[in-house]
């Protein structure tokens, strides 16, 4: 019967197709809420969410927090920058605190791998991953597979190309992993010092020519070059990026003409996308954003919305 | 699935109360003019297909149908063992100047009809709302009335009552259960 049987979302990989279609069809119906004249149902009401964040967010964080709010459940957000962490507190203490206070769930967002995991561990309370250093961000890749399943109709047999600095991507990791269980054929581009390494299980083939992967591609997932994490020599400059790995105008019309680009973002135009390309007919970026509000909700409901035998 | 202990209609009487409905809210409404139904997930939405087609043919005007899902309006969410899956609902009609009829198979405790106002009056604010249901079955649990019902049936609430429509379930006829 309906509902997760899980009380945590922390990442793509350990999920079945069932519980995938669950969700991104428990996103469809709960879509259209967010363009209503009323946007709040009472489904959560009572419910209290914090969004923990040791990292910068605007989209994400403010993506959870809308669609807690439209759910009707209570949500605050702790970031690090602002919060004890400042102080030495532990992660763990910090949850525990809020836990102590009442939250149903703990929305995190970590430097650090398997932060989330730690969490899920030691909390009663539900934890979702939103984002975990280079290892996942179900959310985004949860939100891209319902951007493609709307305008595709599904995954088999498409080609989907990730374009850039797979290696710091978590959004990459959770394409693949989420991708490839519906049968997709997921390519990596990009320098070969920022590849991902170690997915050709999964069956994903890799190539640092771009136009290799963009030749008949009917996806195209854009990655943000993360010059936070990058250090030094990894390409040479990032003019040069752009030359070599940029989605341009150009490049784009070597994938097929309905191809969708996408871009988890913040982006940097001119630098892994170009302007033309991003404001493009082609870009459902806009879209995407859209969708992520329906996947929290679809998130949110299916681990909070039930009694406790659910 | 068990026997059923009693057929309280048939597929005839099933058409002969639709109809019977459909009249009603002709008569009451002064035409169909304004009226708009909404069917209640998910047997309420072949129903209200069923009374736009007899209001149709009765008035010869098309009368526009939504349909409802009240999933994120129950008030028992927390204490459901296994959680109902969310559906869209489809009201692709303006709701200001409009009568809306909200259509459900069988009305119980009310807590169905009270989310379903709920869930209505967030996506707009009609003219007014009625109720039409096939079967009361009684112990309301809130004051809420239908306006128009097809079957009044006493029942103990160690019974169910199942309504089966071919657009569902293949075969038209209401009855009753001993629940287990």
């Amino acid at each position: 019967m309906p509902g997760l049987k899980r009380k945590d979302i922390l990442g793509l990989r350990e999920m079945t197709v069932e519980e995938i279609d669950l969700i991104l069809n428990t996103a469809e119906a709960l879509k259209d809420l967010a363009t209503r004249p009323v946007k709040k149902v009472p489904t959560l009401r009572g419910k209290a969410i914090v969004t923990l964040f040791y990292e910068n967010s605007t989209r994400t964080a403010k993506s959870f927090e809308l669609a807690a709010k439209y759910l009707g459940a209570d949500v605050i957000h702790v970031s690090a920058a602002t919060s004890s962490v400042q102080k030495g507190e532990t992660l763990k203490d910090t949850a525990r605190n809020l836990e102590a206070m009442g939250v149903d769930a703990v929305v995190v967002r970590h430097s650090m791998g398997g932060a989330p995991h730690l969490l899920a561990r030691s909390l009663r309370a539900s934890v979702i991953n939103a984002g975990d250093g280079i290892h996942e961000h179900p959310t985004q890749g949860l939100l891209d597979m319902l951007t493609i399943r709307q305008k595709k109709g599904g995954f088999k047999g498409l080609k989907v190309a990730i374009v850039g600095d797979s290696y710091h991507s978590r959004v990459a990791r959770s394409n693949i992993y989420g991708l490839t269980k519906y049968g997709a054929e997921v390519w990596l581009a990009g320098p070969s010092t920022l590849l991902a390494q170690g997915f050709e299980e999964y069956g994903v083939r890799t190539t640092t020519r771009v136009e290799e992967a963009l030749e008949g591609a009917d996806v195209v997932n854009v990655l943000r070059l993360q010059l936070e994490r990058q250090e030094k020599g990894l390409f040479p400059t990032v003019a040069e990026y752009h030359r070599f790995w940029g989605v341009t105008a150009e490049r784009l019309r070597l994938a097929k003409p309905d191809v969708l680009l996408m871009h988890p973002g913040p982006m940097n135009r001119g630098v892994e996308i170009a302007t033309a390309v991003a404001d493009g007919p082609q870009s459902v970026i806009t879209e995407q954003v859209t969708n992520g509000v329906a996947v929290r909700m679809a998130l949110l409901y299916l681990l909070l919305g039930g009694g406790e035998a659910a | 699935m068990s026997r059923p202990k009693a057929l309280l209609m048939d597929a005839t009487q099933m058409n002969r109360a639709l109809s019977r409905i459909a009249h009603e809210i002709i008569e009451r409404n002064k035409g169909t003019e304004q009226v708009a139904l909404v069917g209640i997930r998910r047997r309420g939405i072949p129903l209200a297909q069923r009374l736009a087609a007899r209001l149709k043919a009765f008035e010869g005007r098309e009368v526009p149908v939504g349909s409802l899902d009240i999933t994120l309006y129950r008030d028992d969410l927390s204490e459901l063992a296994s959680l109902p899956v969310v559906h869209k609902s489809e009201v692709n009609f303006k709701l200001p100047g409009r009568v809306v009829v909200l259509v459900d198979d069988v009305i119980y405790t009310g807590r169905t009809a009270r989310a379903a106002l709920d869930a209505l009056l967030d996506i707009g604010r009609p003219a007014a709302i009625q109720l039409a249901v096939l079967v009361d079955r009684g112990h309301r649990e809130l004051p809420i009335r239908p306006d128009y019902v097809g079957k009044n049936v006493p029942t103990s609430r160690r019974e169910r009552v199942e309504v089966h429509v071919t657009e569902i379930d293949g075969e038209d006829f209401v009855a009753l259960y001993d629940n287990e």
